[in-house]
């Protein structure tokens, strides 16, 4: 019994594999889904997601987004996705550092949130990354 | 008559125009592989989304959310735009803008105000010689774009809508049907209105509940902005692959008005050139017959 997980961005089809189980991000935290789960629809977070694979655990970063949970298929819709193994640490390591800067230079409440929400997105891709060394 | 000098620089001059033509047509139809293979790589992620929002819609009611309420009074209408930045596509862009005034003179017609945003030079710039009443322009985008250009004019039309600026949203945008034919498109962007889903009711009976998280409510709150951008990129993709179709087609044609140029020329180069010859031979029958005296 395994799990057809799907990953989809708007530019491409990030992850189509069958898995053993899926910890995702959800809106209200963390949640797992094994085969059988019942149907689920659920918001995600900017976050971190992991599938199990043949006893190996693989990271996938995401930014936000949408999980379907139906017979036994999990659909990840996400802005953005990108496995842990293809993400560059250093570079965003400097993309955080940037985001750290834009926040310090906010003028007004919406650039402050812009930065905010980039700061996050780059922190998670670095322990996504860093998780999968 | 011209001179055979003339002939063959003409010649010359249309060769070369020849030659651009046809590398414009390559570098179009290799972009247009590119932009056909994008919208194939978004379609898994529009007909999810799609699916999502008829799914969660059927169990709301439109009060829900105010992105899918239709307002009472309508006073002012958004109309989105999409165009290419670069002429030379044939017809095209003159199409595109044909149907953008006939959406915008109809709901003006209705009385109420148009205010329109634009993707795209050749839109922006007509219509504002047109004296349209012009929101926002996103010129020099369409030759490299991604999911951030919708995200940004997906933003604006929301928060324009939201702050009541707008009550109505129409997209106008290039409908990619084959490398043969594009069609100029108009699609209501909002209120977003899901399609009754009849027979998605009736194949999901069988199916479990779903379980949502956060409520309908919520996940709708979060679906519906996601769900335009969605839209404006899918417009935007599709407009970028009718601009390429276009300028293959136009700049084919062209290729091929050079080679009948360069034919019919080349018959006037080799007339000229015989009746040069004759004249010739003429006056050296003439002096050989007037030296023999």
């Amino acid at each position: 019994m395994s799990l057809q997980l799907d990953i989809v961005t708007p530019d491409k089809l990030v992850l189509s594999t069958s898995v053993e189980y899926v910890g995702a991000p959800g809106y209200e935290g963390e949640f797992g889904v094994l085969p059988n789960h019942i149907p689920f629809l659920c918001a995600l977070q900017i976050g971190n997601l992991y599938y199990r694979k043949e006893g190996r655990t693989h990271y996938v970063f995401v930014s936000g987004g949408f999980a379907d949970v139906s017979a036994n298929k999990v659909t990840i819709l996400a802005e953005a996705a990108e496995k842990a193994e293809e993400i560059d640490l250093d570079g965003a390591r400097k993309a955080k550092e940037r985001a750290e800067q834009r926040m310090k230079d906010a003028q007004d409440r919406i650039a402050y949130a812009r930065a905010q929400a980039e700061l996050q997105r780059e922190i998670a891709r670095m322990s996504a990354a860093s998780k999968a060394r | 008559m011209a001179s055979l000098r003339d002939i063959s620089t003409k010649i010359g001059a249309v060769k070369k125009t020849k030659q651009i033509t046809k590398a414009m047509n390559m570098v179009a139809s290799a972009k247009l592989r590119g932009a056909q293979q994008r919208i194939e790589r978004f379609r898994p992620y529009a007909e999810k989304f799609y699916a999502m929002l008829q799914e969660l819609s059927a169990k709301a009611d439109s009060s829900a959310h105010p992105l899918l309420e239709v307002r009472e009074e309508i006073k002012t209408v958004g109309v989105v735009v999409m165009t290419s930045d670069r002429g030379l596509c044939g017809s095209f862009n003159a199409a595109m803008i044909r149907e953008a005034v006939k959406v915008i003179k109809a709901k003006q017609a209705e009385g109420k105000h148009v205010r329109v945003y634009t993707v795209g030079k050749k839109g922006r710039d007509a219509l504002r010689k047109m004296g349209f009443d012009m929101a926002t322009a996103y010129p020099d985008r369409m030759n490299s774009f991604d999911f951030t250009l919708a995200n940004e004019l997906g933003m604006e039309i929301i928060e324009a809508y939201m702050a009541r600026q707008l009550d109505e949203v129409v997209l106008v945008y290039g409908d990619f049907v084959s490398v043969a034919r594009q069609n100029p498109e108009a699609q209501r962007l909002l209120p977003v209105a899901p399609k009754t889903p009849v027979e998605a009711a009736s194949t999901k009976s069988v199916a479990q509940e779903y379980i949502y998280e956060p409520d309908v409510v919520g996940l709708l709150a979060e679906l519906l902005p996601r769900f335009i951008k969605v839209q404006v990129y899918k417009g935007l993709l599709s407009t970028s692959a009718s601009e390429h179709a276009a300028r293959m087609a136009a700049m084919d044609n062209a290729t091929k008005a050079c080679d009948d140029m360069v034919g019919a020329l080349t018959l006037v180069f080799n007339k000229t050139r015989q009746a040069a010859i004759t004249t010739e031979l003429m006056d050296i029958v003439g002096g050989a017959e007037a030296l023999k005296g």
